[in-house]
């Protein structure tokens, strides 16, 4: 007997979804106005940001690129709107070199150029996998050819100084494995800073004698706008990291002495605002130093800014130990490596990658935080505002030169912070 | 028997000091303290002759001699005749007014940017996205300037406060004046109040009305709690909670309107005379526009603490009490934000003290805080950088290690216990 009165015995054809549940009238179901009140939040966000736009677009778009003063961009605007507001471009046309050069001489542009051009070729190998391995030879290089590009000078100074990390080199490979590697070690450190106080500037005297080869000597005060904050920046960026890991690594150490020195460093740099460091870079470091020595004040600021970015790399870096398992160490010990190879090649990779988005953002703040140098009196970008208000001519244009300064760091920070999520997904991958 | 020998302990020779792992550590340790020591003499004894050369010397005398300079935003009396001394401590409890305000609101900001950010409604969390990305990769300094020339340029002078038909209106019930040389706010007066206690021979003190209020407020919040522990222990002993709330709120509001009441509590309002306001709290405009800078850049670090905070709770925790049973804000409130909480408060306190450092940066806009007045004007008029500084720097590092602490704390109350 029958019970069920009706089975279907053919599948019946796919039928389409509901047409509101599909395309842009479905996803705006789904993400705009899921419930009454994300309705609501929906519609007074759009309205806010169409009074938003409403007031920013006739501002921004002002046809006063071309203008030279700031009379005559309100004459533009008045004669365009009726009212003078609105921005005044002309000034961002006329000092543009001035913000990314500073006061640099201006027929020598090309060299602060070839060294960010350098600087890119030196980096690209790190960066990005495809590029040639074979950059990587600028590196040890790099940073003595840009000291005497920007800074000009004989040739044959940083030639002396190349040579003080050659001859570090070459104690280095001529005792390897003749001696206990604490030996060689120190030895390759004491070479070079022998060589550097005192073979240098004697041996740099002696060639510049025999074949003088000069460029352009640059003071610098001359140094300003992005050229200052990049230069400080970034040496500080470099320096902090390998800096930072070896705080970061005393700090974890077992030898007391070595922690609690770290431990004080640290936590001094980290209690302390950066300005009251650039203060005593600006004031006190020369009383610091041997009586007669008169240090570059951008030596001086790298130094301090450096010291203050390692502080916090070695908290980000201490992070990254304390997330690693304790079974890693112990498998390392197991193999039987001993302290430094077991860092180099169980512990740093994998602590490093953890703490990467966190290296990356005190990268970002040290970029950041160089236009801190504006208040000891350098001319970063938004020292050179307060350069081009005092002109007369563009004096009450604050708006378009913060706006300017500002989309400046901003396209650098925020392509590192990109980069970072990119290197982070790039590793992921790879477990 | 003969077989074995006894091992004998080698001799000591100086090659162990380097290869032995026993005395190893030892030796480095050695090492890394005399270097440590040589610099540490060396930077004092280059410190020393720099001094003699310059004829100078280590003196903290100046903190008792007279400024000459005035402080525009204060709490206590201050005048160009006060010392040196007293204007630093003036430059502390600026710093320290700016930091608090600017954490309270901060973390209000930041809270509201995180859950925001998570937000269903896309709109909402574009556009929160790119508030954060905009702050957070913009320098500070740059938001200070930016913030302080709007303060300065979009609010109304005083004088258009005045005549028959004025261009500018005072807001909240004539209340607060927003102006370009700040805000002015309404104060709190009491008709009959206990008036002032004075240290030191009254050259600081403190409102003792304040006190008392703060008193009452905390016994308040104390017995409000055991109302709470008490009706905990009805709980677990029945199994029904007892209704409180009404209870413990009346016990936190009661007594302090109470108190407010018998202390003749009004409002003092600003009043326009001549050509500027008088009466009521100032607000500089450098304290406005480095309260909202300091604020909207922190909360966007906030924002993100509080979004991963959220995040770090696995879905499954939501999943698991829901699956016992338990209401949803119940689940919020007992699962999700302890759980939450410990992710969020250490960065948070951490933020907390970034705030506070990054608020020395009133220099830029003149406002003054200890930079501006001790390691500032100080520092520029009696010509001693080292002492100016070191006791500038020592009280910053004072307040960081007094907010680690907390973290610290914090972190030891709350750590999980594993293996």
């Amino acid at each position: 007997m029958r019970t069920i009165s009706y089975v279907r015995s053919e599948i019946l054809p796919e039928q389409p979804p509901p047409p509101n549940s599909m395309g842009i009238i479905g996803w705006a179901r789904v993400n705009l106005f899921n419930g009454w009140f994300n309705s609501i939040l929906t519609v007074i966000s759009v309205y806010f940001l169409y009074l938003f736009f409403v007031n920013l677009i006739p501002w921004v778009l002002t046809p006063t690129w071309q203008a030279t003063s700031l009379k005559e961009c309100r004459e533009i605007n008045t004669a365009l709107t009726g009212h003078h507001s609105g921005a005044c471009w002309g000034v961002i046309t006329e000092r543009w070199p001035q913000f990314i050069f500073g006061f640099y001489s201006r027929e020598i542009l090309w060299r602060p150029i070839l060294v960010f051009l350098l600087f890119l070729a030196t980096i690209a190998p790190i960066l990005f996998e495809k590029a040639p391995r074979r950059l990587l030879y600028l590196a040890p290089v790099f940073p003595f050819l840009a000291v005497w590009l920007l800074w000009g000078g004989s040739v044959w100074s940083p030639i002396a100084q190349f040579l003080g990390l050659v001859s570090g080199y070459l104690i280095w490979f001529i005792l390897k494995g003749k001696f206990n590697a604490v030996i060689v070690l120190l030895a390759t450190i004491a070479g070079p800073i022998m060589w550097w106080l005192f073979c240098t500037s004697f041996i740099s005297e002696i060639l510049s004698g025999l074949l003088p080869f000069e460029i352009q000597v640059l003071p610098s005060r001359d140094f300003g706008g992005l050229l200052l904050s990049l230069t400080i920046g970034l040496t500080a960026i470099f320096g902090s990291l390998p800096l930072g890991i070896l705080l970061a690594l005393g700090r974890q150490s077992d030898l007391l002495i070595v922690k609690v020195l770290c431990v004080w460093f640290i936590e001094f740099i980290r209690g302390v605002p950066l300005i009251t460091l650039l203060f005593v870079a600006s004031t006190l470091l020369n009383i610091f130093m041997p009586p007669g020595t008169n240090f570059d004040i951008i030596m001086r600021v790298v130094i301090m800014v450096t010291l203050f970015s390692a502080a916090y790399m070695a908290e980000v870096i201490r992070g990254g130990l304390a997330g690693l398992p304790n079974g890693q160490y112990e498998a390392a010990n197991a193999l039987g490596l001993s302290y430094w190879k077991a860092q180099r090649l169980i512990i740093m990779p994998q602590a490093l990658k953890i703490s990467i988005p966190g290296i990356v953002s005190n990268f970002i703040g040290v970029l950041k935080d160089t236009t801190l140098v504006s208040v000891i009196g350098l001319f970063d970008p938004i020292g050179l505002t307060t350069v081009v208000l005092a002109d007369m001519r563009w004096n009450g244009v604050y708006w378009e030169l913060n706006v300017f300064v500002a989309a400046c760091f901003f396209i650098f920070c925020f392509s590192m912070s990109r980069y970072s999520m990119y290197l982070e997904r790039k590793l992921r991958k790879e477990n | 028997m003969a077989q074995h020998q006894d091992y004998k302990k080698p001799a000591f020779e100086l090659s162990m000091l380097v290869y032995d792992t026993r005395y190893r550590s030892t030796s480095f340790q050695v090492i890394a303290l005399i270097i440590f020591f040589t610099f540490v003499w060396w930077l004092i004894n280059n410190t020393m002759s720099n001094l003699a050369i310059s004829g100078k010397d280590i003196d903290f005398a100046f903190l008792v001699n007279e400024s000459n300079y005035d402080i525009n935003q204060k709490l206590l009396e201050y005048d160009s005749r006060s010392t040196h001394g007293r204007a630093a401590i003036l430059g502390v409890l600026n710093t320290l007014v700016l930091s608090v305000m600017g954490c309270i609101t901060a973390t209000i900001l930041g809270v509201f940017v995180g859950i925001s950010r998570l937000s269903t409604n896309w709109i909402i969390a574009r556009i929160m996205t790119i508030y954060i990305e905009i702050f957070r990769n913009v320098p500070l300094l740059l938001w200070i300037l930016l913030i302080m020339s709007m303060v300065a340029h979009s609010f109304p002078r005083p004088k258009s406060f005045r005549g028959a038909d004025p261009s500018a209106t005072m807001k909240l019930f004539d209340s607060v004046a927003l102006t370009n040389r700040g805000f002015y706010i309404p104060e709190p007066l009491f008709s009959n109040g206990f008036g002032d206690l004075g240290f030191f021979s009254n050259s600081f003190y403190i409102s003792l009305d304040l006190m008392a209020i703060l008193a009452v407020l905390g016994v308040s919040i104390w017995a409000a709690g055991k109302v709470k522990k008490r009706a905990k222990s009805i709980q677990e002993d029945t199994g029904i909670r007892p209704t409180t709330w009404y209870i413990r709120l009346a016990l936190i509001f009661i007594p302090t309107i109470l108190l407010l009441f018998v202390l003749g509590f009004y409002l003092g309002y600003p009043e326009l005379k001549g050509f500027n306001f008088k009466g009521g709290i100032h607000l500089r405009n450098s304290l406005i526009a480095l309260w909202i800078a300091l604020s909207l850049y922190t909360s966007a670090f906030i924002g993100e603490i509080v979004r991963s905070g959220i995040l770090a709770v696995s879905k499954g925790q939501t999943e698991a009490a829901g699956a016992l049973g338990i209401k949803p804000n119940v689940i919020m409130a007992l699962v999700i934000l302890p759980q939450a909480l410990r992710v969020i408060v250490p960065p948070l306190i951490s933020n907390y003290l970034n705030l506070t450092k990054n608020s020395s940066l009133a220099i830029a806009v003149g406002y003054m805080d200890l930079t501006g007045t001790l390691m500032g004007i100080t520092l520029n008029q009696t010509g001693r950088e080292l002492e100016t500084l070191l006791l500038g720097m020592s009280i910053y590092l004072c307040i960081s290690l007094m907010i680690s602490a907390v973290i610290n704390w914090y972190n030891r109350r709350n750590d999980l216990v594993e293996r």
